[in-house]
């Protein structure tokens, strides 16, 4: 779709700027394209407010039905904000993991890193049940922060350079933080529990129990502040230090955006597989690896993506739903799988 | 040599005794009948044993890695979406629509039927990079994974326990027939393959140099992976999933054993997985008093293993 778009896109600046200088032309060509980003995210946004079982419409909202409004205020709009942020999130920490360890296939999913703040989350509720939602999104994010490094480490040491074992490696690792986690739901009894609570559903965001959520905006904010020199990481650690980069620093930063804004979302809605790795793997090889410019592209991109896949959730087995890990899950993982078998 | 051959007898005499302590062990007065019972845990775990053992070491010399186990490839996953859509779509009922004998065959025609279409999906392609077939068979895995944890959401949490049985490995319920057709689908794999066992050991050089000494080598590639994917669906569907087992006892044979040769290591591994298979299962049944399935003790130690693995290792 997005392809479409920009072929569109670009007859048309093509038509209309013949004759216009280089430099104006990609300059007008970037600003239609975040343009027509945008307007997609604004639709999807305004559709995901008026899609839902309460039947309410457009008009509804400027007649100021006080029951119509509360439900937009209560439930709509939060779970249109945080879809949002989630989708911005989840794929900026995708490109930021994929800089970090220079391999296009690692994302939270295939770091551990979605398991780790599982983990962490399980364990703040078992081992201090009355913990507030600040505690547990402490412990998850101690538990991102630590297997992210851990996988770093590990993807320090692996001397075999083929870019498909580093994600094979990070797989494992994820499978077994998750059976760390299952040890203790099989003996608590409630692994059906936890499995509720780790498939990524938007349905339970409601107002007063969603606000963990803009954890992840100041993450966002450093990463796009710190962009180029994510850029300069992703080069390599010689190259990078050769510039006069702080590496250990820039790293660490990266690390604990990635954290932040993961347990964040993991907290509010459960692990949304698979975004962070296919939304910027699909935009960077359209305009390439220049974060700074890429970035507002992953961003809007990553969220329109989440908006659509959660309104054909609801949409498809309407009045039920079906939770967007699912979704996401099996529409990444097919895209996930045509990128891995069209790679030369 | 000589030290290979102490640990050989070691590990073997410490596997007996294992497993004799375990047969009589507080027999108490119907001894028959508890003799007879944990014989035939006894059997499937040493039926589990040579599967992994088998399996795993020579998935590891196809892969030339250590750390990785044929699990990973989603065999697994399909087993637990089959046992699921059961339960999901004849709830309570599943046990008469399917008996424990057609669950086994099913189970075992799927798993093997994914391994077919995965290897074809690859060979297809003309692509040989055995990381990448792992890579797509994990990712599958996933996929499926989360169908399956859609499904297992929707099911009445009485029958989930059902599912949850199945989940972990156990010895506690092993079908004596079941355990026939796998010790004969297990006999004539290992009596078919096992010739060609020396073949593992060029193998382990790497494919340039299995190539350069003359061997077929996507041939021998292909011939391993029917055989891996034959042993990991019967053993998975006799006892359950487990995931980390092999990783955990191939790599500690690795520790005891310093020889290449494959028709060493591969028995000696059988015989750590029967040890550590016996042990795990006195475990549960004595000290977590059957409250732990033993397929969740394996993963955690296993599991804490790998990462011990992978952080130790200066090279991987």
């Amino acid at each position: 779709m997005i392809r479409t778009l920009q072929k569109v896109s670009y007859k048309i600046l093509m038509n209309a700027s013949t004759g216009a200088v280089g430099a104006s032309l990609i300059k007008n060509k970037k600003l239609l394209r975040r343009g027509l980003l945008t307007a997609l995210l604004l639709v999807s946004s305004v559709v995901s407010l008026f899609v839902g079982v309460a039947d309410i419409s457009v008009y509804d909202a400027f007649t100021g039905d006080a029951e119509k409004l509360f439900l937009i205020s209560a439930s709509r709009f939060p779970r249109t904000i945080s879809l949002v942020l989630a989708g911005i999130g989840m794929s900026t920490s995708g490109l930021i993991m994929q800089q970090l360890t220079r391999n296009k296939f690692v994302s939270p999913t295939t770091a551990g890193s979605l398991d780790a703040a599982q983990l962490g989350l399980l364990l703040a509720l078992i081992l201090l049940p009355s913990a507030g939602t600040f505690m547990k999104g402490g412990f998850a994010f101690v538990f991102t922060f630590a297997a992210s490094l851990v996988f770093l480490r590990i993807v320090d040491s692996i001397r075999i350079r083929n870019v498909i074992f580093v994600p094979l490696v990070g797989l494992m690792f994820g499978a077994i933080l998750n059976s760390v986690a299952t040890f203790f739901a099989v003996n608590l009894n409630i692994v059906q529990d936890v499995n509720a609570w780790m498939m990524a559903d938007f349905s339970g965001v409601l107002s007063g129990k969603y606000e963990m959520i803009y954890f992840s905006l100041p993450a966002v904010a450093i990463t796009y502040f710190y962009a180029n020199k994510f850029t300069l990481i992703g080069m390599g650690e010689d190259f990078a230090k050769n510039l006069g980069l702080n590496y250990r620093f820039v790293m660490n930063l990266g690390l604990f955006c990635v954290s932040l804004t993961l347990s964040a979302i993991v907290l509010t809605a459960g692990a949304i597989p698979f975004l962070g790795l296919v939304v910027p793997n699909l935009v960077t090889m359209m305009y390439g690896d220049n974060i700074k410019k890429v970035l507002p592209e992953i961003a809007l991109f990553g969220a329109a993506f989440l908006l659509i896949c959660d309104i054909i959730g609801r949409l498809i087995i309407y009045p039920f739903e079906i939770p967007i890990g699912l979704m996401v899950g099996i529409i990444g993982g097919a895209i996930f799988l045509i990128m891995l078998l069209r790679r030369r | 040599m000589r030290n290979n051959k102490i640990n050989i007898v070691l590990i073997s005499s410490l596997a007996i005794v294992s497993m004799v302590f375990y047969l009589f062990f507080n027999l108490g007065n119907s001894w028959e009948f508890a003799l007879y019972y944990r014989g035939m845990k006894l059997a499937a775990i040493l039926v589990v044993s040579c599967s992994v053992a088998y399996s795993t070491v020579s998935f590891q010399t196809l892969t030339t890695n250590r750390i990785l186990t044929p699990s990973i490839m989603g065999f697994e996953s399909v087993f637990m979406l089959l046992q699921t859509l059961l339960v999901f779509i004849y709830a309570s009922e599943s046990f008469k629509v399917v008996n424990n004998l057609e669950n086994f065959l099913l189970s075992i025609v799927c798993m093997i039927g994914f391994a077919f279409l995965l290897y074809m999906l690859i060979y297809r392609k003309g692509v040989s990079n055995m990381y990448l077939l792992l890579l797509i068979g994990l990712v599958l895995g996933i996929l499926l994974n989360t169908l399956s944890s859609f499904l297992q959401l929707l099911i009445d949490p009485n029958n989930f326990f059902i599912v949850q049985g199945k989940m972990f490995a156990s010895f506690s319920n092993i079908n004596q027939d079941l355990l026939g057709y796998a010790l004969f689908i297990l006999g004539i794999t290992v009596l078919l393959s096992f010739r060609y066992i020396k073949r593992l050991d060029i193998l382990a050089l790497g494919r340039e140099q299995a190539i350069n000494l003359g061997l077929n080598y996507n041939k021998n590639i292909r011939l391993f992976l029917v055989v891996i994917a034959v042993l990991v669906s019967v053993s998975t569907a006799l006892a359950g999933p487990v995931l980390f087992l092999g990783l955990l006892v191939s790599n500690l044979t690795y520790e005891i054993l310093n020889t290449y040769k494959h028709e060493i290591i591969i028995p000696v591994c059988a015989l750590v997985t029967a040890v550590v298979l016996v042990g795990g299962q006195f475990l549960t049944e004595y000290i977590f008093e059957l409250s732990i399935p033993i397929g969740t003790i394996i993963n955690f130690i296993g599991g804490i293993y790998f990462v011990y693995l992978l952080i130790r290792r200066k090279k991987l």
